[in-house]
C-alpha cells in the first residue's frame, strides 16, 4: 500500500488523522488542565480548553486525604517486583520449554497453557478464600504471587518460548561442546540474545500489574495498603459525589510518569509488542 | 547415550547428558508450573466444588445442595439481561476495535513525514493507567461534563450518558475501545507491513483498484493477525471489570452489568460465593467455547500461514 502520494491526498490524510485523534488525546488534556482548576470552574460553560483560574492546591488536597505517597509507593514496588519476578520465572519456563528435552515437555506445556483459557476473574472466588486460610488478606502477596506464578504470567512464558524456538542452535552446540551446563549456557548466551523479547515482558507486565483493579479491590481493605486505581476512586466527599479536580490531580499524577517514559521510549514499546511471539 | 561398544565394564556415570538435561528442564519449569498448578488448576476445581455448595459465610456454613445453584442459575431474572450485556459489549467492542485498529494501521502505513509522533499518539492511552482514563472519561460524560458541553456550543443538547441505558452501553463500549485499539493497531501495522511488497507491484501492473488490492491482497495476507487480535480481544472483553465499576455501576439497572460485574457483585458484595462460584463456572465455559470456536474458524478463514 505504500505508494508515492499525491500532495492533496497528503493533507486529507493529515487532516483525518488529526480528526481521528481527539478522542485519544483529549482526554489527557483534559484531565491534566481540569487537576489545576478550582472547583467552581470545574464544570464551567463554555468549557475551558486552558484554565482561566489555577488552584494547584489541588494537588496538595490528594496527600491530605489519601496516604497517597504511601499508595504510590505500593503501586510502584508491587509493580517492580512482579515485573522483575515474571521474567525469571516466564524466561526460564519459556527457555526450557523451546530448547530443553525431557520427558513429558509437551504435556505440561499444553496444561502451563490453560492458564491463557482461565482468566483470573474465573478463579477469584477460591483465591480469595485460599489467601484467607493463609492470612494473607489485605496484604499484598496475592497481587505479588498470582502475578508471577499464575495464569498473568503463562503469556509471558509463551512469548519467551516463541522467542527461543527461533534462535539459531548452532551457539549454543559449540557452547556444550566447550561443556557448558545447561543453567550457563541458558545465562551466559541465550538471555542476552533475549533482550528484546524480555523487554516486551516487562512493558507488558508492567502495565498489567499497575492497571490491576479488580484484585486490589477484593484483596485489600484499608487504606495504607491501597494500590493507585484502588486509591483513585476515593477522593469522595461526605455524601459521595466525585471531587473531580482533586481526583484528576491524583489521576495526572498516577498518568503522566509512565506516560513520559512511554514517549522517551516509544521506538522501544512499539516495536517491542510488534515483533515478539505474538506474530508466532 | 546407548553406546554399549565402548568399555562394557566401566561403570557409566549417572548423570548422562541427557539426564542433566532433562533434570535442568524440570527445574526451569519448576516455578511456572507449579505456580499455575497452586494458583490456576486448584482454584479451578475449587470453584467447581463451591459451586455445589450453599455457603453462608454469616452464620459460616458450607451445605452440599448438588446441582441446586445450577437450578437458580437457569431460574435467575438477572441472568438473561447480563449474559445480554455481556454479549452486546463483546460484539460492539471487537467490531469497534478490530475496524478502528485496522484504519488507524492503514493510515500509519503510509509513506508520511511525522507518522512517528500520530503513531506514539494513537498509542499513548495504552500506557495510560486505566483508572485513570477511566475517571476522566466518567468526567467527560457527566450530564454537565465536557463533551456535553461542547456539543452545547454547536447547540446540541447531549444525552445523559451514563445514566441512560442505550448511551450508558455506547460509552462503556467507546471507552474501552479508545483505551486499547492502540494494541491491535500496532498488531496490524507490523502484519501489513510483513505483506511482501511485489504482490502490490503485480497487482497495479494488472490494473487492479487500491480498493480490490486491500480486499484480495491484504486482508488475506493479514488474517493470521485478524485471528489472532480478535481471540485477544473477545477473551479480553469478557474480562472488562474496572470500567464498568467506575462508570456505571452496572446500570441503569442491569443494562451495562456483565457477568464479571455480576459474579464480583454476587460474591463479594452480597456473599453469595456459592453462586458466584457458578457464575465463575459459567465464565470459564463461556470462554473455553469461545476460543474453541475461533480455533476451529481458523481452518476455513485463515487464508495464509506460515
Amino acid at each position: 500500500m505504500r505508494t508515492d502520494l499525491s500532495p492533496r491526498l497528503r493533507v486529507a490524510l493529515y487532516g483525518l488523522m488529526c480528526v481521528l485523534l481527539i478522542p485519544f488525546v483529549f482526554p489527557t488534556w483534559w484531565m491534566i488542565t481540569s487537576s489545576v482548576k478550582p472547583i467552581s470552574d470545574i464544570f464551567a460553560f463554555p468549557p475551558d480548553l486552558w484554565p482561566r483560574r489555577f488552584d494547584f492546591s489541588t494537588y496538595q488536597r490528594v496527600f491530605e486525604l489519601q496516604p497517597f505517597a504511601r499508595q504510590y509507593w505500593n503501586s510502584a514496588y508491587i509493580a517492580a517486583i512482579v515485573t522483575a519476578g515474571t521474567m525469571v520465572v516466564s524466561s526460564m519456563a519459556g527457555y526450557a520449554f523451546a530448547r530443553i528435552k525431557f520427558p513429558f515437555s509437551n504435556a505440561i506445556f499444553m496444561i502451563v497453557l490453560l492458564g491463557l483459557l482461565i482468566p483470573s476473574e474465573v478463579t477469584i472466588v477460591p483465591l480469595f478464600q485460599m489467601f484467607l486460610g493463609w492470612g494473607m488478606i489485605n496484604t499484598h502477596w496475592p497481587l505479588i504471587l498470582v502475578p508471577i506464578f499464575g495464569a498473568p504470567s503463562v503469556f509471558a512464558t509463551f512469548v519467551m518460548r516463541q522467542f527461543f524456538i527461533a534462535l539459531p542452535g548452532e551457539l549454543e552446540e559449540a557452547a556444550r561442546v566447550d561443556g557448558l551446563g545447561r543453567f550457563k549456557i541458558f545465562w551466559t548466551i541465550a538471555l542476552p540474545l533475549a533482550k528484546p523479547a524480555l523487554g516486551a515482558v516487562a512493558i507488558f507486565t508492567f502495565l498489567h500489574s499497575w492497571n490491576l483493579y479488580l484484585e486490589p479491590i477484593v484483596f485489600l481493605s484499608s487504606t495504607q495498603m491501597f494500590t493507585l486505581p484502588q486509591a483513585l476512586t476515593q477522593f469522595t466527599d461526605a455524601y459521595g459525589g466525585a471531587m473531580w479536580n482533586i481526583q484528576l490531580a491524583a489521576a495526572t499524577m498516577t498518568a503522566i510518569p509512565v506516560l513520559l517514559v512511554f514517549i522517551v521510549a516509544q521506538k522501544q514499546f512499539v516495536e517491542g509488542l510488534a515483533h515478539t511471539g505474538l506474530k508466532g | 547415550m546407548t553406546d554399549h561398544s565402548a568399555a562394557p565394564n566401566q561403570k557409566r556415570p549417572f548423570w548422562t547428558i541427557a539426564r542433566k538435561d532433562a533434570a535442568a528442564g524440570f527445574l526451569f519449569i519448576a516455578p511456572q508450573t507449579l505456580g499455575i498448578i497452586t494458583f490456576v488448576l486448584v482454584p479451578l476445581g475449587l470453584v467447581f466444588y463451591y459451586s455445589m455448595h450453599e455457603w453462608n459465610v454469616l452464620a459460616s456454613t458450607f451445605t452440599f445442595v448438588g446441582d441446586a445453584n445450577y437450578q437458580m442459575l437457569l431460574r435467575d431474572p438477572n441472568l438473561p439481561p447480563v449474559l445480554l450485556a455481556s454479549a452486546i459489549f463483546s460484539a460492539g467492542l471487537v467490531v469497534l476495535n478490530l475496524s478502528l485498529a485496522l484504519l488507524l494501521a492503514v493510515l500509519l502505513d503510509q509513506k508520511l513525514k511525522g507518522i512517528v509522533v500520530f503513531r506514539t499518539l494513537f498509542f499513548s492511552p495504552v500506557v495510560v493507567s486505566l483508572v485513570a482514563w477511566t475517571i476522566v472519561w466518567s468526567f467527560l460524560l457527566q450530564a454537565n461534563g465536557g463533551i456535553n458541553g461542547i456539543l452545547a456550543v454547536f447547540g446540541i443538547e447531549g444525552p445523559n450518558w451514563l445514566r441512560t441505558p442505550t448511551t450508558a452501553m455506547i460509552s462503556v463500549v467507546v471507552v474501552q475501545v479508545f483505551k486499547n485499539v492502540g494494541l491491535n493497531m500496532i498488531l496490524f501495522l507490523a502484519a501489513l507491513q510483513g505483506v511482501p511488497k511485489e504482490l502490490y507491484e503485480a497487482a497495479r501492473v494488472d490494473g487492479a483498484s487500491p480498493f480490490k488490492q486491500f480486499r484480495r491482497i491484504t486482508l488475506p495476507m493479514i488474517s493470521p493477525t485478524i485471528l489472532l487480535t480478535s481471540i485477544i480481544t473477545i477473551v479480553g472483553s469478557l474480562q472488562v471489570f474496572a470500567q464498568i465499576a467506575i462508570l456505571t455501576k452496572g446500570g441503569p439497572g442491569v443494562s451495562t452489568t456483565v457477568l464479571v460485574y455480576y459474579l464480583y457483585q454476587q460474591a463479594f458484595q452480597f456473599n453469595f460465593f456459592g453462586y458466584g462460584s457458578t457464575l465463575s463456572i459459567l465464565l470459564f465455559l463461556i470462554v473455553a467455547v469461545l476460543t474453541f470456536i475461533q480455533w476451529q474458524m481458523r481452518k476455513r478463514i485463515v487464508f495464509y500461514e506460515n
